[in-house]
């Protein structure tokens, strides 16, 4: 039985009808000029009239979109005076804020470097783990296979990030990959392994080898439970459902620490601390142009938000990452990921008419796209019972290909979740159409996850300059421990010799006269912390740029 | 599939009666009701295991388990959401465990009460074997523990209805970690990767890259070699 309507059926079974010919086919990929021109004729990042030019603070004038500027020139929550800084709930050395890869990473790592572990404090605004790092599916890069190299690495991340990329991060990252998986495997990560006890590998698009390592379709999950267990073993101090909802500064210009909501109590609590990592992830529950999105509950952009209030620099902020294939339908998982594996393994992007229509592993920016020029330009895709509109991704060309069997081994997840809702990937095609997936600016670090602020660290996807302006799949899950771990052991070491003033809300006072002096009138308020989808909002799909 | 937009279906929400439209999952119905998750609410796709709930259908004695992201309401449900499972994580280092049955036994005495009686298995909303994977767990099957568990996300519905108190997903999570560590063991060319890079064997080149202008990284990357 199918899982899709009556009036879709005609076009599943043109998919059937070009499903042999198809076995073994692709279209070639862009060239240059055809992926510069299709980025602008199609890519949501060049709609100029989606962004704006940022009018206040560190980096005014930079370029980003509405919903991420309506975060910055927004009013903190707290008033310098709604908060008590002599009571000082915790004091610690370390304080991380974020429970994701990144975070206990970090965590993990500053304790390796001499910090106790109750001189460590995690807060997170939800639980232990709860992060965009945990939905990672298809899996993280990292050069070790005899026929690879970081070199290769590089030049494959410095020309997937159209060569914007921060060429001391980027090289920290490939140099490291290896040394990551290897840490992994020492904790008890479960890589999928070939019988002779190597990696499985797969490539991903834009790389030039089979790089990615997988758990399944499960990655992040495995990867984030491992750590959150080791975590746990290690006595690391936790505080969950209490979100930082600003940092605080010190009389000599450091951060120190931050104020803190605890969300059971509704009540706010100071940590003061030698040295801070923000480790909040990113943005995707902006909805940026009215994009669906694979991102968890808390991706609300709250890290670039309180690092801006006290004056930390940012970078490539204009640049965001639409994955190609989201879920089109059924309705109850739309934007939900449908990993890139999938096409790696030899799922293809078709049209209504079962035709290909692009090469299944360019960059995400090229190959979301040509999904996009392919239902919008050529309209040739399928239009759902709520008006969006996607394409097939023929999934059963992956056992087709590969030996029945692959899907419920390597895709377990995509699945049964499809399975949920009555669709039996095995058998019929996915509708996809690209959705927010990723934020590739963010907070600017050096290679010592340092921001431009003393005090104050940063790690994973809250920060820009790894990925350019165009994150490759797998890179994200290498990012956050790569360079959480860098965090970690660098605010250990500050924390070592750092001393603290007095401590001061006093750069919110700032803030609020560069509103006013700006001309920003609003009753914004940020961070967002949690995102609004009460009463009709939980039925809205708007895409706002087309 | 395709229900009319306009269907709407009644629900109770730890007894609170709501209309919503009948084809909503329990988490966004509970949104389109009014409600936002602090507690109960993660990834909203399947992978946190933050939005464990229990139900029951208007006419059937049937208690049942779901993730809220997950399934869809129907006309009738009672509704609890269980954030939290009440359990403790045993601390360990993993450096000095062995893999066999009584690093279990150790850690988890209780494994050793499992009745059979299957009531996990049927809890779990990811259709895992709860019971077998205790059960192997209980003679020292680890590979065989580790491989049905591994798509657990731990919500602890198995944990709160189980007879005997067991708490599987951290029973599943020791199983996987020592499966890793012990049965599988490191990759070879991993270490071996990392010691070239630890020996400089790539910075010459990684310098040279990062040397270059972007002209000549566009001609190099554009001309690459691809093997996949």
């Amino acid at each position: 039985m199918s899982g899709y309507p009556e009036y879709m059926q005609a076009s599943l079974k043109l998919v059937e009808k070009t499903r042999p010919d198809r076995v073994g086919k692709a279209l070639r990929a862009m060239n240059a000029e055809e992926k510069q021109q299709i980025l602008r004729d199609w890519h949501p990042d060049y709609k100029m009239d989606q962004k704006r030019k940022l009018m206040i603070g560190s980096s005014t004038g930079e370029l980003m979109p509405h919903e991420v500027a309506d975060t910055l020139e927004a009013h903190p929550i707290i008033k310098p005076g709604d908060i008590d800084l002599s009571n000082v709930a915790y004091d610690v050395d370390v304080l991380v804020i974020g429970a994701g890869g990144a975070g206990l990473s970090a965590s993990l790592t500053a304790i390796e470097h001499g910090v106790s572990p109750d001189k460590v404090l995690m807060v997170q605004k939800l639980r232990l783990g709860d992060a965009n790092s945990k939905m990672s599916q298809g899996g993280i890069q990292a050069a070790d296979a005899p026929d690879d190299n970081p070199t290769i690495h590089y030049l494959d991340v410095i020309g997937g990030g159209h060569y914007a990329n921060k060429p001391d991060l980027v090289e920290a990252m490939v140099k490291e990959g290896p040394g990551v998986i290897k840490w992994h495997e020492e904790l008890g990560v479960t890589y999928d392994k070939l019988e002779d006890g190597t990696m499985q590998l797969a490539p991903g698009g834009g790389t030039s080898r089979k790089r990615m390592h997988s758990c399944k379709d499960y990655t992040g999950l495995e990867i984030t439970r491992v750590l959150v267990d080791e975590f746990i073993n290690k006595e690391i101090s936790y505080v969950e459902l209490t979100s930082a909802v600003d940092l605080v500064m010190d009389d000599r210009g450091q951060v120190a620490g931050a104020v803190l909501w605890d969300m059971d109590h509704d009540d706010y609590k100071v940590a003061r601390a030698k040295s801070t990592i923000l480790a909040t992830g990113g943005f995707g529950r902006l909805h940026i142009q009215g994009f669906e999105t694979t991102n968890h509950y808390g991706a609300t952009n709250d890290g670039v938000v309180m690092a801006y209030h006290v004056g930390a620099k940012l970078r490539d902020l204009d640049s965001t990452q639409f994955h190609p294939t989201g879920a089109a339908y059924p309705e109850q998982i739309v934007g939900q990921l449908c990993t890139e594996k999938l096409r790696a393994r030899g799922a293809q992007p078709l049209n209504k008419e079962g035709e290909l229509f692009v090469y299944p592993l360019e960059t995400r920016d090229v190959e979301a796209s040509a999904l996009i020029r392919e239902c919008y330009g050529r309209e040739k895709g399928i239009v759902t019972p709520t008006g969006m509109r996607g394409v097939w991704l023929d999934t059963p060309l992956i056992d087709v290909i590969n030996g029945e069997g692959t899907i419920e081994r390597e895709f377990a997840a995509m699945y049964r979740t499809f399975n949920k809702f009555g669709i039996d990937i095995r058998k019929e095609p996915m509708l996809v159409y690209p959705t927010l997936h990723y934020q590739n600016g963010g907070v600017e670090i050096n290679v010592q996850c340092e921001t431009s602020v003393p005090g104050l660290y940063a790690a994973g996807e809250v920060c820009g300059g790894v990925h350019g302006k165009n994150r490759l799949m797998g890179n994200s899950q290498l990012d956050l421990y790569v360079f959480g771990r860098r965090a970690g052991r660098f605010a250990a070491e500050r924390a070592k010799t750092a001393t603290l003033g007095n401590l001061t809300l006093d750069h919110l006072d700032v803030y609020e006269k560069m509103l006013s002096d700006a001309g920003v009138e609003t009753d914004r308020k940020a961070p967002m912390l949690l995102p609004e989808y009460r009463g009709k909002r939980t039925l809205e799909h708007q895409l706002k740029m087309l | 599939m395709g229900k009319n937009e306009s269907e709407m279906v009644t629900i109770h929400v730890m007894g609170k009666k709501h209309e919503v439209p009948a084809d909503l999952t329990i988490m966004k119905a509970m949104e389109y009701a009014g409600h936002q998750f602090r507690r109960g609410a993660g990834c909203r796709g399947g992978y946190c295991g933050a939005c464990a709930a229990m139900y029951r259908v208007k006419g059937s004695y049937k208690l049942q388990g779901a993730l809220a992201c997950q399934k869809i309401v129907e006309d009738g449900m009672y509704i609890a959401q269980i954030p939290f499972s009440p359990a403790e994580k045993i601390t360990y280092d993993l450096s000095e465990l062995r893999p066999d049955a009584n690093t279990f036994l150790e850690y988890y005495p209780e494994i050793s009460r499992c009745l059979s009686c299957n009531t996990c298995t049927k809890a779990c909303p990811q259709d895992i074997q709860v019971m077998d994977y205790v059960q192997a767990s209980l003679r020292g099957d680890v590979e065989e523990a580790a491989k049905l568990s591994f798509d657990c996300i731990s919500c602890g519905l198995c944990a709160v209805r189980c007879p005997a108190e067991i708490v599987p997903y951290n029973v599943g999570q020791l199983a996987r970690r020592l499966n890793s560590r012990y049965v599988m063991g490191p990759t070879e060319h991993v270490l071996k990767r990392v010691e070239e890079v630890e020996a400089g064997e790539f910075d010459a080149d990684i310098d040279e890259l990062k040397a270059s202008d972007k002209k000549t990284l566009q001609d190099r990357y554009e001309n690459r070699e691809v093997k996949l």
